[in-house]
């Protein structure tokens, strides 16, 4: 029993140097990319990153507590608007808030961008606070429609709040900061933050709502509490992926095709794809989605076909990468993890497969 | 003192009447046994004890606190656990986190443990799986999980629904077994079954529930020697 307790000891150890290893190759790999790549292969690669948060943030709600919530665009929009505003120079804002003057609390208002990030993900948080009591009362589709619909009004608030958001003409103009290494810093952040969140033993309350939600009242927790923790907790990193791709994007709206349903059903492709739950499952979905989005760009230009030419279909890479999810999902129902993770015990289990398979 | 008292609850279901002010007391230290037939209103009235359904009108006293009314976890936190219909445990969590999560709401660490080993010596087959995930045991697996991670909140009493349901003989026999070596640890057991032969020999004292009122109580005995009884729960 205590040397079982000594080598269990020994491993989370050496799974720890081995993750910090890790952590630290994928980093030299960054550098490499980061002096080898051009700006555009640069700018997928931080959006990788980005929709990753984006991803992980989501799956803590959807797939470990297992509360279907459809309002995740509407917290990225949240950040994305709070920490522009705060990025953005005074100077920068009186030139584009052109029909209304900017209200003079926010025209003033300078930071930097880790201070902005860091805000935009308080506020995106505290507007999960607010809306959670009401929307995590409901359950099953009614709560995915609330806030869904609480996404929307946030938007249309976006569109309408003149003075605070420059209402239809956008935020222009906003400083480029997202790089490499901010957005894949801000991913490592999210992951370790809730990995350990899972591990813990708060994480387990989380997974007995999502396995049982009356079994885990009965058992003593707190239901409501624990939902709105792990649903203020996501929106924080929602808040700060909206941070990150409003610095990447430089500029924001609030069209239905920058933060509208769209985006949340964008994030949730990637989290199903990767497998719900799981949160290596979330990364590699959406990094895959970041990926295929750009990839199959080449669907979209002319081609020719039996010695015929054909002029460029616009969104012909949407259907194909439909199609793709169509055919991945009947093969891997609980997408391409399920709810397993990548783990240093797994990863060891292959290799002993591979070696074993190898010697024979 | 009744550690457990209730008064004239009434329960509804929407527009449906399910328990129509019903009173019992359960004794410390004592099984006492709730039975009757499908849609009588047992279930109704544990989960209502346990705060997962809200009575309209009446009493539910423990220690001499009223209780109704109180969100679940609290009355968990109170020493009351329910053992719910069906098993309800987390399949995709392993045995041993079923078990913690019995314990969520304690602090001490020590005590945790060695409610760990004492449920591990009644229950010898979850040890040998505890690392396994509930979903993947046996029924009576499940059903002895379901107990166990009861266990695991240390509760004053226990509140069982139909723990026998779907069980091979051998295995209510067992279950049975277990209730009897739980109570004499000293923990109150109320318990719900349809199964009435094997609840009224374990317990101390019955109720029979029909319809949402109790019509008979007495010693288990006594219950089990009524003719009524005997005609329509029995099968004798």
């Amino acid at each position: 029993m205590v040397t079982a307790m000594r080598t269990m000891k020994e491993k989370t150890r050496r799974d720890l140097t081995l993750t910090v290893l890790f952590v630290i190759f994928v980093a030299i790999l960054l550098q490499v990319a980061n002096v080898k790549f051009d700006s555009y292969q640069k700018q997928v690669l931080s959006l990788m990153a980005i929709y990753g948060i984006m991803a992980v943030s989501l799956n803590l709600v959807n797939g470990i507590t297992g509360v279907f919530s459809l309002g995740h665009a509407g917290f990225i929009l949240l950040g994305a608007y709070t920490s522009a505003l705060l990025t953005i120079p005074p100077e920068q804002k009186a030139m584009i808030f052109i029909i209304e003057p900017a209200h003079p609390f926010i025209a003033n208002l300078h930071t930097d961008f880790f201070t902005a990030t860091i805000v935009a993900g308080g506020i995106s948080a505290l507007g999960a606070f607010i809306i959670g009591f009401p929307v995590l009362r409901l359950s099953g589709d009614y709560l995915a429609i609330a806030s869904l619909g609480f996404s929307e009004v946030l938007r249309i608030l976006a569109l309408n709040l003149q003075s605070i958001t420059n209402g239809s003409l956008g935020l222009k103009g906003i400083p480029n900061h997202t790089n490499i290494w901010w957005s894949w810093g801000w991913l490592l952040v999210t992951v370790l933050f809730i990995v350990s969140l899972v591990k813990s033993s708060y994480g387990r309350a989380l997974l007995a709502i999502r396995e049982n939600p009356i079994a885990a009242e009965a058992m003593g927790i707190n239901v409501f509490k624990h939902t709105l923790l792990s649903f203020v907790i996501s929106a924080f990193f929602a808040g700060v992926s909206g941070s990150l791709y409003a610095h990447w994007l430089t500029t924001i709206d609030p069209r239905i095709t920058t933060f509208g349903p769209v985006l949340t059903y964008y994030v949730l492709i990637m989290v199903v794809l990767g497998g719900l739950g799981s949160v290596s499952g979330s990364i590699i979905g959406a990094i895959l989605f970041a990926f295929l989005m750009e990839w199959l760009r080449m669907f979209e230009q002319p081609f020719t076909l039996f010695g015929r030419q054909y002029p460029a279909i616009q969104g012909m890479r949407m259907l194909v990468l439909s199609v793709l999810f169509v055919v991945t999902m009947i093969v891997w129902k609980r997408g391409l993890f399920g709810r397993a993770e990548i783990t240093w015990d797994g990863i060891r289990k292959l290799m002993k497969k591979f070696r074993r398979s190898g010697s024979r | 003192m009744s550690i457990l008292e209730i008064e004239g609850l009434h329960v509804y279901y929407g527009a449906i009447h399910a328990i129509k002010g019903i009173s019992f007391k359960v004794e410390p230290g004592k099984i006492v046994t709730l039975i009757g037939a499908n849609g009588a209103g047992k279930t109704t009235t544990l989960s209502t004890i346990a705060g997962l359904i809200k009575p309209r009108r009446g009493k539910i006293i423990y220690n001499g606190q009223e209780i109704q009314g109180l969100p679940p976890h609290a009355i968990n936190r109170m020493g009351i656990c329910l053992v719910p219909e069906g098993r309800r445990i987390f399949p995709n969590l392993t045995v041993m986190e079923n078990l913690m999560m019995g314990a969520y709401n304690r602090k001490d660490k020590n005590g945790v443990k060695q409610d760990l080993e004492w449920v591990f010596s009644l229950f010898p087959r979850l040890a040998e799986r505890k690392n396994q995930l509930g979903g993947t045991l046996s029924g009576g697996e499940q059903q002895m999980l379901a107990i166990s991670r009861g266990l695991m909140s240390r509760p004053k009493v226990m509140m069982m629904d139909e723990p026998s349901l779907g069980l091979a003989p051998i295995l209510v026999e067992e279950v049975f077994e277990i209730i009897k070596k739980i109570n004499k640890e000293g923990v109150t057991i109320l318990l719900v079954e349809q199964n009435a032969v094997g609840a009224l020999k374990i317990s101390d004292y019955g109720y029979v529930l029909e319809t949402g009122n109790i019509t008979l109580e007495g010693h288990s005995k006594e219950l089990l020697a009524n003719e009524q009884v005997k005609k329509a729960y029995l099968g004798l």
